[in-house]
């Protein structure tokens, strides 16, 4: 496309609807039009000028507003969609196939659609992502669309704009004018914080243009955020692991190498009703119980650089702490969180060999269910042989004991049993209750004896370095919000022909009313012609030609 | 008389002049002459003493309150609701010292009435924090939210006048329709609090005994006759109404029991009106509003949008994830309510754009803060009440 000529002779390019120098209008449509586009400050848009390649045509779709408003619907529906059912991490089962059995089984038919359809993890979809992807490709390229050419258009504002210009713009004063108006008014208009240029016979008077860069920032800001929701997905920026962790336990912290944890315990509280809290005896009455505090008291440790993996002779104790709900410890930008407990789990079993017949027993043995032994040496060189351990039986699967989670809810052991009655051995089931013995009658069981319980925390080891890309974001956004919403950007052109008469113009991209507060100030200290508002003439000519009509 | 009972009597006295306020706002714009103020502008300043002094009555309820429980009393429905009355309030009386608009009165005052009315249904007892909501920021995310629903909710009651003056109630059309079922649901929300109230009053008490969606035993109490049993009930206080259906597991059926009581009395109610007054009941606001200035009332949707909207991204969105990142370690979870959050976020989004990028003023701009005003009550009471999540504090 050829660059267009204006008739004051400067060069615009190509898609020009306002000649940038003069502000003469460039195409019969705009000659023709009583007032004057503005928005863009009839700048060449890249979107509005080019629709021939591909390039082209998926920049003007993304630069639409309509296709960005469209987007955002799009995406309103479908993030609404998601809460109709659970999603799945909210849901009580963790293989895949027990959350498709679990929509199916409390849904019923609508949970199964829901699953098939992929509603249940609705937000890691790639549809889903997709859709949050082409809005930040909208929010881009429509950005880029218009800030380009209007930067370069109010950096380079001419002072002496063209009649035709002035006279299409909504506020317009034509009239006699004194030899002192211009400077009054220049006056009058610095007092009002205005930066006024002046150029021959004219005066260019402006306020607040920051403000219309607001879209664009506020933009950015949301652009700056969604990156940093992307990065999570980079390694090393982002840590999500869960640790259980046993009263008197020590434990290396998953993901967090050369740090170790002890708990020293886990408390928790509920509210009395009594002395202080008795305002609450009400509430606490009608629910039951409510919990006060959840907390453990934890002691980190660093071994030193060096030493071996696994190896904690040498580690030094870093800091004592208590992790609470909505406190957590922060340490070397990890941070520990209480999330979870598990009340007086079971810690250690004891049992009897015991002959069956006699009673007669050959020893206990105590099995630790966090670290069990394979061998336990009895008396008389009996011996226990703990061949398979499952923390928390749920089953069996073909004929195989499985474990449901590896927390020692229910323990099941497959154990060995060998005495110097048995030296053959004997095979035996066993879970809380019940034993089974899968291999035919046997002489010796173990008979049960007791538990010892203790608490167990369940904490969540965060590391998360996008947080201050993430606040950056939010900040910028905030700003710009602010920016374009609760400030204006107001122009006066006023210029004084040779005969003494005033031709002026004012433009705001909102807020008229401020604008004429302004300019009936200017008016009355320089005594200018009066303005006329050219929309709401428009406005109420049609409306008069209405009622005519009618 | 203790703090308590001071802060619940001043609640009272809020919600007593709000309802004299309204009709005083009613009776300054009826006796309004065609294209005149002077009645509005006489008692305009009756009815905004007194909603002011109701204002102030319950800024005392909330910071007796605070003081009583110790903790921001923005921490169940009963409280964040009330709350929600008394920003939308607030709000309306800034506006009104701007622009003197007594209509805007007439309807946002009833409007907070029924929010209140039904925000006085939840239990009001005082209430312990549970450790999720011991921190400051229960004040800070809660308090800037409810400020920033109150300035948005304000948009949809200009939006409503507006329609109000311009739908023609004389031909049918989709318009006309929509706008009656607005003042339909505002009926449905009285026969929620008239049956509550009956039923409280009366001290209706039904004990059933179901098995629960993970097929365990439970008990339930019913309010209301049951019309909708639990999955596999049981009586359990003698005499008492016997369900009519029994429901599946995962319907709470005590919940819709209550819904489907408040549908039949509101519907009863609002068939009455209709009885009563031949007419529909925008029809008859219709006549308040022959003196409004549409152009103001566009201006003022707007402007409570672009006030509002900035304070609810704020609240409802940063200060939300600062927040869930301290409480639950992750910033964002795609918790129900995260996401209604988010659903407000993006319609506000889409409105602005809408009118400031493709010119959708006055009628357009005006429905679009009304279905604003519907996705934030949504978010308070169907996702509270019905999608149990992490907020379901209530």
């Amino acid at each position: 496309m050829d660059k267009l000529i204006c008739k004051c002779g400067h060069e615009n390019p190509p898609g020009t609807v306002l000649c940038e120098s003069c502000g003469r209008p460039l195409n019969e449509q705009e000659q023709n039009k009583k007032l004057a586009d503005m928005r863009y400050e009839g700048t060449a848009r890249r979107s509005q000028t080019y629709n021939k390649s591909i390039i082209d045509k998926i920049w003007n779709f993304f630069s639409s507003v309509k296709v960005g408003v469209g987007i955002i619907i799009v995406l309103l529906i479908a993030a609404a969609l998601g809460t109709i059912l659970p999603q799945k991490q909210y849901v009580p089962a963790t293989t895949d196939a027990a959350i498709e059995a679990y929509y199916t089984d409390i849904y019923g038919s609508v949970g199964t659609v829901y699953h098939a359809l992929g509603f249940h993890d609705l937000y890691n979809s790639f549809w889903f992502i997709g859709l949050v992807g082409m809005l930040a490709i909208s929010l881009i390229i429509a950005s880029l669309d218009r800030f380009v050419p209007l930067y370069k258009s109010l950096k380079n504002q001419r002072v002496l704009r063209h009649s035709s210009f002035m006279r299409k713009q909504r506020i317009l004063a034509e009239g006699p004018g004194d030899a002192d108006t211009l400077k009054k008014a220049e006056e009058k208009l610095t007092d009002l914080k205005y930066k006024v240029s002046t150029d021959k016979n004219g005066l260019l008077a402006e306020k607040g243009r920051f403000s219309r860069w607001g879209p664009y920032v506020n933009h950015i800001g949301l652009i700056i955020f969604l990156f940093g929701v992307m990065l999570r997905m980079m390694p090393g920026f982002y840590v999500d692991e869960t640790l259980w962790i046993r009263e008197g336990e020590t434990r290396a912290i998953p993901d967090a190498p050369g740090y170790v944890l002890e708990s020293k315990g886990f408390t928790l509280e509920t509210y009395t009703g009594e002395g202080e809290e008795e305002k609450f005896g009400e509430a606490i009455d009608r629910v039951g119980t409510v919990a006060k505090n959840y907390q453990t008291d934890v002691v980190l440790y660093k071994i030193p650089e060096g030493a071996l993996p696994g190896d904690t002779a040498d580690m030094e104790m870093v800091e004592e702490h208590a992790i609470r709900v909505n406190q957590p410890f922060k340490f070397d930008g990890y941070a520990l969180y209480q999330m979870d407990f598990q009340q007086d789990e079971l810690k250690t079993m004891s049992f009897a060999l015991q002959n069956k017949e006699t009673g007669e027993s050959r020893g206990d043995l105590t099995i630790d269910l966090v670290n069990p032994e394979t061998n336990y040496e009895l008396e008389d060189g009996s011996v226990v042989e703990l061949l398979g351990y499952y923390p928390d039986f749920s089953g069996f699967e073909n004929g195989e004991p499985q474990t449901a989670t590896p927390l020692p809810k229910n323990p099941g052991f497959l154990v060995k049993m060998t005495t110097p009655d048995t030296p053959d051995g004997e095979t035996s089931f066993i879970t809380i209750q019940n034993t089974v013995e899968p291999l035919g009658d046997n002489d010796y069981k173990l008979a049960f004896q007791g538990v010892e319980t203790r608490d167990a925390s369940g904490l969540t080891v965060r590391k998360d370095r996008t947080l201050p890309i993430l606040g950056l974001g939010g900040l910028i956004f905030m700003i710009g919000v602010a920016q374009g919403m609760y400030f204006n950007h107001r122009r006066f052109w006023i210029q004084q022909q040779a005969d003494g008469s005033i031709l002026l113009a004012g433009h705001t991209n909102k807020n008229w009313f401020g604008l004429k507060k302004d300019l009936d100030q200017v008016t009355d200290h320089a005594s200018l012609p009066a303005y006329r508002d050219q929309q709401e003439d428009m406005e109420a000519q049609e409306k008069r030609e209405g009622e005519q009509l009618t | 008389m203790t703090l308590a009972d001071i802060s619940s009597n001043l609640l009272y006295v809020a919600f007593i002049a709000y309802l004299i306020a309204t009709f005083v706002f009613g009776g300054a714009v009826k006796g309004n002459k065609e294209g005149t103020y002077r009645s509005e502008q006489r008692w305009g300043k009756v009815a905004i003493t007194i909603t002011v002094i109701g204002f102030l009555a319950q800024l005392g309820y909330f910071i007796t309150r605070w003081m009583v429980t110790g903790h921001a009393p923005i921490s169940n429905m009963f409280e964040f609701t009330t709350a929600f009355g008394m920003t939308l309030v607030g709000g309306f009386i800034i506006l009104y010292a701007l622009y003197k608009t007594a209509v805007l009165g007439m309807i946002v005052l009833p409007i907070a009435l029924l929010i209140i009315a039904y925000a006085s249904m939840f239990p009001s007892e005082v209430s312990p924090l549970i450790p999720a909501l011991q921190t400051n920021w229960l004040a800070i995310h809660v308090i800037t939210v409810v400020i920033a629903e109150g300035i948005l909710a304000i948009s949809a009651a200009a939006g409503l006048i507006y329609l109000l003056k311009v739908v023609d109630q004389k031909k049918k059309s989709k318009q006309r329709f929509w706008l009656e079922a607005i003042m339909y649901s505002l009926v449905l929300v009285l026969g929620f609090v008239v049956t509550s109230t009956f039923f409280t009053l009366t001290n209706y008490e039904a004990d059933f005994t179901y098995v629960n969606k993970d097929e365990q035993p439970s008990e339930i109490t019913y309010n209301m006759p049951a019309i909708f049993g639990m999955n596999e009930f049981e009586p359990m206080t003698d005499g008492a109404f016997t369900p009519l259906v029994e429901m599946p597991p995962i319907v709470h059926a005590g919940k819709l029991t209550t819904v489907f009581w408040s549908v039949m009395v509101g519907t009863v109610l609002y068939a009455l009106i209709r009885l009563i007054f031949r007419k529909r009941i925008s029809a008859m606001l219709q006549p308040f509003t022959k003196n409004v200035n549409l152009q103001l009332m566009d201006e003022i949707n707007y402007r409570s949008i672009i006030i509002g909207f900035p304070i609810f991204s704020l609240g409802a969105l940063i200060f939300a994830m600062i927040w869930a990142q301290i409480a639950w370690s992750r910033f964002w979870g795609w918790d129900p309510k995260e996401v209604w959050a988010l659903v407000t976020f993006l319609f506000y989004a889409a409105y602005l754009h809408l009118r400031l990028g493709r010119g959708w003023a006055g009628e357009k701009s005006a429905w679009l803060a009304v279905i604003g005003f519907v996705i934030i009550m949504f978010n308070l009471v169907a996702v509270n009440l019905i999608i149990a999540g992490l907020h379901s504090y209530a």
